[in-house]
């Protein structure tokens, strides 16, 4: 190609830091517009914000018998009793940062070793890829409540924190599956064979040239992890395996079936659990959706 | 007469504004004419291209009318230009590596695009046959998926569909920019043979390539930041352009047998302007070595000889 | 091809073998003893107890070395072997699993494939176009985000209990005995509706926003591009667009499968309706550790299998696999 014209390549050269100011820029721009990340995102904050300042206001202690049986709510219980005559409002608002917590800890766990084995094997490849590929596969298929039913026999006593890193350390596969995909593909352009031939290392080739082109892709996948630690939770809680020492969303809803709430008619217990979580989760899920038209010109609407 | 586009006007919306990617633009070609349309990239060559064809949003119709065969195409609207597309106008798109759909067989693809508009796959079949024959692939890659074919096949695969109606116009976009130089020959040759065999009557062939353009090309179209800088034939385009932005494009083209090692190769100093807001008057003017106060208003785009059309008040004054 | 399914098999028999591992390590690996656990519940004298054990560890094989224990669950387990289950002493797991089995396909088979289907069309028809988009986006997110047993609770209460129109718990009535007539069937279709209805609504949300999001990318794809500029009618286009946006759909089946499983879980244990679900959460509570493996087991082995089929299905409908130029999901 001897007789072409190299206009447009050193055009692009001498224009590459102005868009990167540019891009920046662009995307807050398009964020700003953007109504279903404003949205999620708006939902998400009420509920973190319920989180933070909801216990401040508890006058109880969620698990005491303070008050008559049954109550629907009422000026002095906001959100009603339990069979018990429990405080639900009190149970409700440390509830949701028992979820807050399963979200960040056992989303963040997952994301990161999703991010870890996902570049390995996407860098790599060959016969490490094969591996982790195996390892990722035995992980997606055993029940993961198998293994929890070990542990819950091993610790009486258990908590959030146990929770969140056990899932943590069992929903991460497809995180990786996924992050394998893009960092495969990111591999053999022409800036990443760049920075191989001019003797980079292949951590260092990851962390500076292919973990910045993925960063819009690792938040999302953050996100939807931290949606899925929620869920896996409740349900993990819905079925004894949950944290025995605090309250949490899923465990309202197991006890509110365990003691009668349906045939008595206490809707008040267990419907704000299921809701909190419901909204949570889907804002998070819709607020990924804005963030991927915000970071894909191909999906933004004009 | 087969083309005659009028002062065409034709922005891309965005949430900052319009960009006006083509500004009254009016050109004509004849019947059996292939012409180039060169120029930088963003310079709206591409734009164009969609204009007569596939004027989708964020493409905005502004006016202007484009007229083939004597009649208006409804290029405004989505779907009476229907009747319109594949028929009389037809494309081969600047990625036709990925035009064909990657999980039909291309035969059953083909079948489906034609049955949707109403032909008969077995009355076309022997006539697909032999335009399969004509560009040198055999007809069992009908039974194939586009990626069991090279990057050449494809392409050529994509010249006959697009081009399987006998359209009256054929747009190539960039059709050659993907392939090795020997493809890309055989490919340009193959569009000529086409154009001869009056298959397609005229073609617009866009490329920022102008090698090809010199060996296929019967006249040239420069465009420049939205607008048209210059027109003429091939030959005059080549060796005596008129407008400064024709020349500085033709002068940087490496020149055979001249070892580049010892001569620097030299680019058009400065940048598109950004057409947000364009520039008043010439849009050139920035760049241009022989700008002068004139400048400042539009050049109108005349023909100052025949068949040769410049959009610079340095002509106009010296052809007045 | 060869090497695809090469591959794949290595990547099925070494996950297989790991996972049964683990499940073998189940009861052994739990503190306390399962069978003293058995024997709390038989108060007797000392003599009896120890004979009662004696017997016990036979059955169960727990009086040999742990390495012949492993080798001889491999050889039960081939056999259709999963051991004696405490709770429900002296019944076989496998026994118990078969018993429970037709309540979970009843019960999932319908609702991933009526799920699926429906779940696709509508996201397919929903994508660009914009006031259903904006209305079906929304509402799917908040299915697929909504936790199975709330919903099921939620159904529970307002179906069963407040309009009493719908039974909440078991599989048929408790005055019934299973047999061909039609206050069976029809009493059996009155307590499948509602864990139908719970599982349907939350894989039908995942579904339809999976498609949505798929076809936004196909029908922005180039080969979509050029049938558009070719003047081909919408149908043909977003036909295309469709049947491309159902591959990754089909892989995501056999990804989501283990949620898939979890849910049917929990939905069971909400409606006390008698599928695996329902006997593992008998099992825990009861720390039935046979039962329990047994469960397990047969779910690895039914999500392998279901995982094998939808990866022959996929060969079959992507011919980009079939040419063995790129790889599926695994």
């Amino acid at each position: 190609m001897t007789e072409q014209i190299n206009i447009e390549k050193s055009e692009r050269m001498d224009k590459v830091p102005v868009k990167k100011q540019k891009k920046v820029n662009e995307f807050i721009y398009f964020a700003i517009r953007n109504n279903k990340l404003k949205i999620g995102l708006g939902i998400v904050l009420l509920f973190i914000l319920l989180a933070l300042i909801g216990p401040l206001f508890a006058k109880y202690d969620w698990n005491a018998y303070i008050g008559p049986m049954s109550q629907p709510p009422s000026r002095e219980f906001w959100f009603g009793t339990t069979t018990f005559g429990q405080d639900v409002y009190t149970q409700f608002v440390l509830g949701l940062r028992a979820t807050f917590l399963v979200g960040i800890i056992g989303g963040g766990l997952g994301t990161l070793i999703g991010i870890i084995i996902g570049f390995v094997a996407g860098y790599r490849g060959g016969i490490v890829d094969e591996v982790l590929n195996v390892l990722t596969n035995v992980v997606l298929v055993i029940p993961t409540f198998a293994l929890l039913l070990i542990v819950a026999a091993y610790l009486k006593v258990r908590g959030i924190m146990i929770e969140s890193i056990f899932i943590g350390l069992t929903a991460w596969p497809w995180a990786a599956r996924a992050i394998r995909a893009q960092t495969f593909s990111l591999r053999s352009r022409d800036f990443v064979d760049l920075a191989r031939m001019s003797g980079m290392k292949p951590l260092k080739i990851i962390f500076t040239e292919i973990a910045p082109n993925m960063m819009s892709y690792l938040l999302m996948t953050f996100i939807l992890q931290f949606g899925g630690a929620i869920l896996i939770a409740a349900t993990l809680d819905f079925i004894g395996l949950g944290p025995t020492n605090t309250i949490s969303l899923g465990l309202m809803m197991n006890y509110a079936v365990m003691w009668g709430a349906l045939q008595f008619g206490n809707w008040w217990w267990f419907v704000p659990p299921g809701f909190a979580i419901m909204a949570i989760v889907g804002s998070l899920y819709i607020m990924n959706v804005g963030l991927d038209e915000v970071f894909n010109p191909k999906l933004r609407e004009m | 007469m087969s083309l005659q586009t009028k002062n065409l006007r034709v922005y891309y919306q965005t949430l900052r504004g319009d960009v006006k990617a083509l500004d009254d633009v009016t050109f004509n070609i004849k019947d059996g004419e292939i012409m180039g349309l060169a120029g930088e990239s963003g310079c709206g060559k591409t734009t164009l291209a969609n204009s007569i064809i596939y004027l989708t949003p964020p493409m905005k119709y502004i006016d202007g009318s484009v007229e083939l065969d004597g009649e208006e195409l409804p290029i405004w609207d989505i779907d009476s230009m229907n009747t319109f597309r594949y028929k009389k106008v037809s494309i081969i798109p600047q990625y036709a590596m990925n035009a064909m759909n990657p999980t039909r067989k291309i035969g059953k693809m083909t079948e489906e695009l034609l049955v949707s508009k109403k032909i008969s796959y077995k009355k076309t079949k022997a006539e697909l046959d032999r335009r399969l024959d004509l560009v040198e692939l055999k007809n069992d890659i009908l039974g194939m998926y586009p990626i069991e074919l090279s990057g050449g096949m494809k392409q050529r695969m994509v010249l006959v569909l697009s081009t399987l109606l006998n359209p009256s116009l054929l747009i190539a976009d960039e059709i050659t920019s993907a392939l090795d130089v020997s493809t890309q020959k055989a490919v340009a040759e193959m569009l000529v043979e086409f154009r001869n065999r009056k298959i397609v009557k005229s073609m617009i062939v866009i490329t920022h390539d102008i090698s090809i353009l010199y060996q296929i090309a019967d006249s040239i179209l420069v465009m420049y930041a939205g607008k048209l800088a210059e027109k003429a034939s091939t030959e005059v385009i080549i060796h005596s352009p008129m407008h400064p932005y024709t020349r500085l494009l033709i002068s940087s083209l490496p020149k055979v047998g001249v070892k580049y090692s010892e001569k620097k190769l030299t680019g058009i100093k400065g940048n598109t302007p950004l057409l947000f807001n364009p520039p008043v008057g010439c849009r050139f003017k920035d760049r241009c070595p022989v700008a002068f106060d004139k400048c400042i208003k539009e050049p109108p785009f005349i023909e100052i000889e025949k068949g040769h059309f410049v959009a610079c008040w340095r002509e106009c004054e010296r052809n007045a | 091809m060869r090497r695809y399914f090469g591959r794949k098999i290595v990547v099925y028999l070494s996950t297989f073998f790991l996972a049964v591992t683990i499940d073998w390590a189940i009861p052994r690996f739990m503190p306390g003893n399962p069978i003293l656990n058995l024997l709390t519940r038989v108060a007797g004298r000392p003599e009896t107890v120890q004979h009662m054990y004696n017997y016990y560890s036979r059955i169960f094989g727990l009086d040999i070395p742990v390495w012949k224990q492993y080798i001889n669950f491999w050889i039960a387990l081939f056999h259709g072997d999963l051991g004696t289950s405490v709770l429900m002493f002296p019944q076989k797991v496998t026994a118990i699993i078969m018993r429970a089995v037709p309540y979970d396909i009843f019960l999932l088979v319908p609702a991933i494939l009526l799920s699926f289907y429906a779940g696709n069309k509508f996201g397919a028809f929903a994508a660009r176009t914009k006031w259903l988009d904006n209305t079906v986006l929304p509402l799917g997110y908040m299915l697929t985000a909504t936790p199975y047993m709330w919903l099921g609770i939620l159904l529970a209460w307002s179906l069963g209990i407040v309009a009493g129109i719908f039974p909440i718990a078991g599989a048929y009535g408790f005055n019934l005995q299973p047999s061909l007539s039609w206050v069976f069937i029809l009493s059996l279709l009155e307590h499948w509706f509602l864990p139908f209805v719970s599982l349907f609504l939350v894989y039908f949300g995942g579904w339809a926003i999976g498609m949505r999001n798929m076809i936004i990318y196909e029908l922005e794809a180039d080969y979509s591009h050029y049938l558009e500029a070719l003047g081909a009618p919408r149908s043909l286009v977003r036909k295309y667009a469709y049947r491309n946006a159902i591959l990754p759909q089909i892989t995501g089946l056999a990804l989501q499968l283990g949620v898939v499983v979890a849910g049917a879980l929990v939905t069971e244990v909400v409606f006390s309706y008698p599928g695996i679900g329902y006997w593992i959460l008998q099992a825990i509570q009861n720390q039935d550790y046979f039962l329990i493996q047994g469960c397990f087991l047969f779910i690895i082995i039914m999500v392998l299998i279901a995982n094998f089929i939808i990866d022959i299905v996929y060969v079959i409908v992507d011919p980009r696999t079939r040419l063995g130029m790129v790889g599926g999901s695994a």
